[in-house]
């Protein structure tokens, strides 16, 4: 053996200690010996044991007493208790107290030696078992949520409080906020971490497509349906559903919904058998479902089954002080993506990032940040190298006037066609002046 | 290897199978072997409670008449334990020189079957090599087919082979080497 198990002998009886021993030390195992429960507690104190001969019948403090206190100090501790009465209420009492096993004197060598060598393989197991669920935890964490603002440690305060439900959860929220990835927060935070997380994205699917998907189809259901097929709520039995854009379902896919949420049993399309499933519900829109309700396509009923508890992700251009800390992010990902040096930004770029408006919020931010981790020349990204400019079309697009609008269009237009004003009258379907005379009123400059 | 083995004879076995099983001792731990008659008081080693005898209390006598230079094997042919095991092959004092090998559960017969004279020795063979092996320090091994793998069913010891795997023999020579020098 490499390194080798340590073994305590907790018995009362000079001779089983020493006979037991002598018997494990020739198999190479570290053996420690206890005559009473203190002795015992102050070697658990000093030493890690892997395994615990523990006698029940012991003066003072019995064997069973004894497990509990060890248990206090190590919980991962594996006890065999060793009785000289053989009944099964000891047994019982043992195992029910968290016991290996128990075995009774005199001992059978073999039992001894399979049960020892079960319990190595055991405690093997667990430390695996925890070994690997470290691993799985590390794997499944989600990127992380960044923000230091106010709105978004809120967001994180209330990911992290239901996370430990099981409560039905809507995450609200513009395109682009990371819906998802507060959803898949939750769930790598939940009890559920260790099953999956599904995604059913229900805008993107077709009314009879979104059925077979979320509850699957027999073989024969319909034409091409060649084989049977699990459903995504079948899939995500022990974990959670994430129902992406639930306000785009339509309403007999809401009925069949609600159905499965109030029953959590459902048949799989042209199928009677009944399948039982326990998952949680995450769900994200960025639709106004209280007015889809008023116009009569979203059903009452399942808004409120699924509205159990909200979180809103404020829009980027709502918590500005997010947006370095979020684009520094970025550089550092993308760099180690690309197998580039870590940029920085130019005092001008972030300013420029700053004062944008970010319509399409983090999403569109991390694509700004990635074109431009690929077009710099050099390790400081600058204004010019982000694919908009920011301090004009700030300047005019946060005023939201019609003019502004013109003069964002005609901006566009001309970069597009490298300012060929022919070309961009004609696209615009305005004449070659009237264009000079908006570029004029604009105060627009060609980029040198 | 000029270190010494004596075997105590406690049992009723006659010359020829003794003989045989000091040859296959000889052989595989290459040592001298010799046979002597026993003076253990064994009776006085009976437990009534467990109708068995006590193995450390034979194994105390073992080391009270083991030379220093010598290992010495009591080879008895009664049921022996330790009292927290329901029985034991055998029992050796772990780096020192006296051990107790019992023949009683190592017979077909004990089993109800019919006997096996080749076996039988073959058994007490590889059960006195495998205590003698812990005498020299060796600890139970987990080659299945070396003489020191741990055995608690008889099938066991049928399993494995007389002799030491190669770990356990460069251990052994280093081990008896120390002895050697310990000794003189």
């Amino acid at each position: 053996m490499n390194s080798p198990i340590a073994l305590l002998i907790v018995d009362d009886e000079n001779i089983v200690r020493d006979s037991l021993s002598k018997w494990f030390r020739e198999d190479g195992y570290s053996v420690g010996t206890a005559e009473n429960a203190v002795v015992a507690l102050r070697q658990m104190q000093t030493q890690h044991w892997d395994i615990i001969l523990l006698d029940i019948k012991m003066p003072g403090m019995d064997g069973i007493e004894l497990q509990q206190k060890i248990k206090e100090i190590d919980a991962t501790a594996t006890i065999i208790f060793i009785t000289a009465h053989a009944s099964v209420d000891t047994a019982v009492q043992a195992l029910k107290s968290g016991a290996f096993d128990y075995i009774t004197k005199p001992i059978d060598p073999d039992h001894l030696s399979h049960l020892v060598l079960n319990a190595i393989k055991h405690r093997a197991l667990q430390n695996e078992n925890a070994t690997l669920k470290e691993q799985i935890s590390e794997f499944l964490n989600p990127d992380d949520i960044i923000g230091d603002s106010p709105q978004m440690k809120k967001v994180l305060e209330l990911t992290q409080t239901v996370a430990r439900t099981d409560t039905t959860v809507m995450i609200r929220g513009e395109s682009g906020t990371g819906k998802e990835l507060v959803a898949r927060a939750i769930h790598c935070n939940s009890e559920r971490k260790y099953f999956p997380i599904v995604t059913v994205n229900c805008g993107a699917l077709p009314e009879g497509i979104l059925e077979s998907e979320l509850f699957g189809h027999e073989r024969g259901a319909f034409t091409g349906a060649q084989y049977r097929r699990k459903g995504k709520l079948e899939l995500a039995d022990g974990g959670t559903l994430f129902l992406d854009e639930v306000g785009n379902i339509d309403m007999k896919t809401q009925m069949d919904l609600l159905r499965v949420i109030e029953t959590k049993q459902f048949t799989r399309v042209g199928g009677n058998n009944i399948i039982k499933v326990d998952f949680r519900i995450i769900c994200a829109t960025n639709k106004d479902l209280e007015k889809a309700i008023a116009e009569g396509t979203f059903r009452e009923d399942l808004y409120y089954r699924l509205n159990v508890f909200t979180i809103i992700i404020p829009p980027l251009r709502e918590r500005k002080s997010d947006i370095p800390i979020l684009a520094n992010f970025f550089v550092k990902k993308h760099a180690r993506v690309m197998g580039k040096p870590v940029a920085s930004f130019s005092a001008e770029a972030m300013d420029t990032l700053v004062q944008y408006d970010w319509r399409g919020n983090v999403r569109e931010l991390e694509n700004a940040v990635e074109r431009a981790m690929v077009i710099k020349k050099n390790n400081v990204i600058l204004a010019d190298e982000l694919p908009f400019q920011l301090s004009e079309h700030h300047q005019y697009f946060t005023s939201g006037s019609l003019a502004a609008m013109e003069r964002e269009h005609i901006v566009s237009i001309l970069k597009q066609n490298n300012w060929n004003i022919s070309r961009s009258a004609e696209i615009l379907q305005i004449d070659r002046v009237t264009l000079y005379n908006k570029i004029e009123k604009y105060e627009l400059k060609r980029p040198s | 290897m000029t270190s010494t083995i004596t075997i105590l004879n406690a049992t009723t076995l006659s010359a020829s199978p003794l003989r045989d099983i000091l040859h296959e001792v000889e052989k595989n731990l290459r040592c001298s072997v010799s046979l002597q008659k026993h003076s253990l008081d064994i009776e006085k080693t009976f437990d009534t409670s467990r109708g068995q005898y006590y193995s450390t209390a034979i194994l105390t006598q073992v080391m009270k008449r083991a030379p220093v230079s010598t290992k010495c094997v009591a080879l008895v042919d009664v049921d022996v334990f330790i009292p927290v095991l329901s029985f034991v092959f055998g029992e050796a004092q772990f780096g020192g020189n006296a051990t107790v090998v019992s023949t009683h559960r190592l017979c077909n017969q004990f089993y109800g079957m019919p006997a096996d004279e080749s076996l039988h020795v073959q058994r007490i063979a590889k059960e006195i090599i495998h205590e003698l092996g812990h005498t020299y320090g060796l600890y139970h091994c987990r080659n299945f087919e070396c003489v020191m793998r741990s055995s608690t069913y008889v099938e066991d010891i049928d399993l494995k082979k007389s002799s030491l795997c190669n770990e356990c023999w460069q251990l052994f020579e280093i081990l008896s080497l120390n002895n050697l020098k310990k000794n003189e």
